[in-house]
Parts: C-alpha cells; sequence; structure tokens
C-alpha cells in the first residue's frame, strides 16, 4: 500500500523538526527579551549566581560551562549575545522534551542571579577568545 | 574496559558493589531540589540522570496501641526530564513487639506538560506490595485511621497488601511560592473498594535571593510550610465521615554539601486520626548517577 505525505503535514513536520533543532534561548518570546535584570552587573548577585550556577547547572553543563555531551556550552556566543530575560526564560519554563528541567523552584531572584553569571561568564569568554 | 571486563566476570555481589562505590564516588553531589514535604508531591521532577537516596520516618502513638516508627528508603532516578521512578523499601518498629520489612513500592511519575505552566499536571502510578503491619503512613487514604495503628504487628505481618496507588499531582511555583494539590485513588488488588484521599501543602524559603558564600545555615537553604492531608473514603461510602485528617507544618534545611534534613510535626484533625505524628527524613542527590554508571561500560 502506498502512503502519500500531504504538504501540510509535511510542513507541519519540518516546523516540528526545526524548532527542536534550535536553541532553546532562541523560542524565548518578545516578552521575556524585554525583561531588565535586576542584579545585571552587581558583583555579589554574580557571585551568588556562579554558587547556584556550581550546584544546580554545572553537573550537566560542566564546571566551566563547556557543555558534556548534547547538554551545549554556556559559555557561548550563543549566551553572550542573548538578553538576560531570555536567559532567565529558559531557566523558569524549561523544556522536559528536550532534557532541560524547569527551575521554577528556585525563586525568581535566584534565576537572574544565575543569569547574571551567565551572561558576565560568556563575555568575558567572548574577549579572551579574541 | 579492564573495569568493564572485571564487573563482567567477578562474582556478582563483588560486582555489584564495586559498580554502586564507583558510580556513587563519580556522580557529584547536587542540591535534593524538594519542597519540604513527606506526604504532598510537588509537579517537581528528579532531574534527568540523577539519583536521590532519601528516607521518610514517622513515629508515633495512639491510644491502644504501643509506639510505633515507620519508615521508607527511598530511591528516586530521574530517567528522563518527563519521567521519574522511585523504589521504597518499608520497615517498621514497634515497642514491645519486633522490627521488621514490611515490602516495597515502585512508582512512577509523567509530566504531561514540557514546559513549565501556572498548572503543571503530572501523573503517578504506584504498585506496593507490603503487609498490614506497614507504619510509613506515606498517604491516608479511605478510612485509614487510628485503629489501623493500634493493631498488633505480629497479625498485620500476616496479612499481604498488594495495591495500585494513582494520583494526580497539580503543582504551581509563584513569586518563591510553590503550591501542591494531589487527588489520590488506590486499589487493593484483592476484593477491596477504591480508597481516596487528598493531601495539599504550600511552602517558600525564608530568603528569596542567594548570598555569594558557601553557607549552611543560611536562610536560603530553609523552607518552610505546611501539608494539610487526610481520607476521602471509598467509592462506596465516599465522604468526610470517619476518615482521618492532619495538619502539618514543616521545615526543610538544605545544607551547602547537598543533604537536606526535614522534620514535620503532624496534628491529627478528627477523632479518627493519630492525636501527633512526627514525620523526619534526610536525603542526598547524586547528580549525574546515571552518565557515572554509563561510563563505567565504554
Amino acid at each position: 500500500m502506498r502512503y502519500r505525505l500531504s504538504p501540510a503535514i509535511l510542513i507541519v513536520i519540518l516546523s516540528a523538526a526545526a524548532l527542536s533543532a534550535g536553541s532553546l534561548l532562541q523560542e524565548a518570546p518578545a516578552r521575556a527579551h524585554s525583561k531588565v535584570n535586576p542584579y545585571a552587573g552587581d558583583k555579589t548577585a554574580i557571585g551568588a549566581g556562579e554558587k547556584l550556577y556550581q550546584r544546580e547547572c554545572a553537573p550537566c553543563h560542566g564546571r566551566a560551562g563547556e557543555g558534556i555531551g548534547k547538554r551545549p556550552p554556556l559559555a557561548s556566543k550563543s549566551v553572550a549575545d542573548v538578553s538576560p530575560g531570555a536567559i532567565e526564560w529558559v531557566l523558569r519554563t524549561g523544556s522536559s522534551r528536550r532534557g532541560m528541567p524547569s527551575f521554577s523552584h528556585l525563586p525568581e531572584p535566584q534565576r537572574w542571579q544565575i543569569a547574571a553569571f551567565l551572561k558576565q561568564r560568556a563575555a568575558l569568554k567572548q574577549r579572551g577568545d579574541r | 574496559m579492564k573495569l568493564a571486563r572485571f564487573i563482567f566476570t567477578a562474582p556478582p555481589r563483588a560486582a555489584g558493589w564495586s559498580l554502586l562505590t564507583i558510580a556513587l564516588a563519580a556522580a557529584t553531589d547536587a542540591r535534593a531540589g524538594e519542597w519540604p514535604y513527606f506526604v504532598t508531591y510537588s509537579h517537581q521532577m528528579e532531574e534527568p540522570g540523577n539519583l536521590e537516596i532519601a528516607t521518610r520516618s514517622v513515629t508515633g502513638k495512639v491510644p491502644d496501641g504501643n509506639r510505633f516508627a515507620g519508615t521508607a528508603l527511598e530511591l528516586e532516578y530521574g530517567a528522563t526530564g518527563w519521567w521519574t521512578t522511585e523504589f521504597y523499601l518499608d520497615g517498621q518498629a514497634t515497642s514491645r513487639e519486633s522490627a521488621f520489612l514490611t515490602g516495597y513500592r515502585w512508582e512512577n511519575r509523567f509530566r504531561l506538560f514540557s514546559r513549565e505552566h501556572w498548572i503543571n499536571p503530572v501523573l503517578y502510578v504506584e504498585y506496593e506490595r507490603i503487609n498490614g503491619a506497614d507504619r510509613s503512613l506515606l498517604e491516608v487514604v479511605g478510612h485509614d485511621g487510628r485503629e489501623d495503628l493500634a493493631g498488633g504487628t505480629a497479625e498485620g505481618r500476616l496479612e499481604p497488601v498488594r495495591e495500585i496507588e494513582t494520583k494526580l499531582i497539580l503543582g504551581s511555583n509563584f513569586k518563591g511560592w510553590n503550591v501542591s494539590e494531589n487527588f489520590i485513588a488506590e486499589k487493593n488488588l484483592a476484593h477491596a473498594p477504591f480508597e481516596f484521599g487528598y493531601a495539599v501543602a504550600a511552602s517558600r524559603p525564608l530568603a528569596m535571593a542567594a548570598r555569594a558564600d558557601r553557607c549552611n545555615f543560611c536562610l536560603e537553604n530553609i523552607d518552610v510550610g505546611a501539608e494539610l492531608y487526610g481520607g476521602l473514603g471509598t467509592h462506596e461510602a465516599f465522604g468526610l465521615r470517619g476518615t482521618s485528617h492532619y495538619l502539618a507544618p514543616t521545615v526543610s534545611l538544605q545544607l551547602a554539601g547537598g543533604t537536606a534534613f526535614r522534620v514535620s510535626p503532624g496534628f491529627g484533625l478528627t477523632g479518627s486520626s493519630a492525636r501527633f505524628l512526627l514525620r523526619f527524613g534526610v536525603s542526598y542527590e547524586l547528580a549525574q548517577f546515571g552518565r557515572a554508571v554509563s561510563r563505567l561500560f565504554r
């Protein structure tokens, strides 16, 4: 028996594949990008963010943010370039389908502290690589 | 490869202990990431590849019975981001009677939505094979009450209990608060009616922002909250009549090294309830335990 794939189904499948292939950061909605990190540039908060990163994120993404296996690196250009709001959005919503747990159990200030640390480290890494 | 060969060729017990020791050493500690509840489940799943080792214990005394202590040793593993599986080994000790293992449970939780929403549903299915002397009190359903705790353990031990328990878990995180609701339906696989129960809980950490230094007793590591749980009768006699209910303040402390302690005094609210139950537990999470095990065989 022969099956024909209708164009509509093909578009849905290709769209789903494209979405799952991209970075989670790219899926952050516009309102997430517009949020301002209340801890941006705050050295104490960045220190707290590093402590939280080592506890919550390092087992999967590596102590230096180098990425482990399929888990993406976080000391990267994509993190340096993205808005802090997108990072907080990914931490809050997660995506169990993509293997990224939600960190909504952390209070919002702690998620911003992690975002502040990630932004600073990614920016330093980019400067060092040039 | 030499290691993998040893594990395959060594006597089973030696291989098992070696495997466990190496995997435990290779895994790193992590925050247990749990709310301070004993009966209520939140929608939070175990992170993929992490293994949590925990105990949940309870002690109490009912007027017609001896003081008892029930405990459950818990091994919780994050199989995927949407599936957490857990094995429990239950035991009990009763004053002036005896102490023995009372059975085991195997539970699975399935997260229905990939992303976080305002309300997050999780389906829970558990198979338990315990006996009538079990005192772990991991849930209260049907007309469970203090009479069940007053009976002698020697007779209870001879009564096998095989049950399927299902729960709909709903959870929300908002401004540092967690609010969780569980609706429970349990069926004894022998000829017994469906039993129903509920558990609701709320909690939050004492500090919202983290400190930069590594600290054990700082406020961000302490969660406080309360649980309310009880039975709702059976499908033949649904309702609150003759059921037991408990209100339990609860607190947890997460040490910097990853160990978490929880304690909760529970107060019976109805004549069928035990007057007072004290629950306590400790947990430790091994991050990426699964990856550490799989690395042994490469």
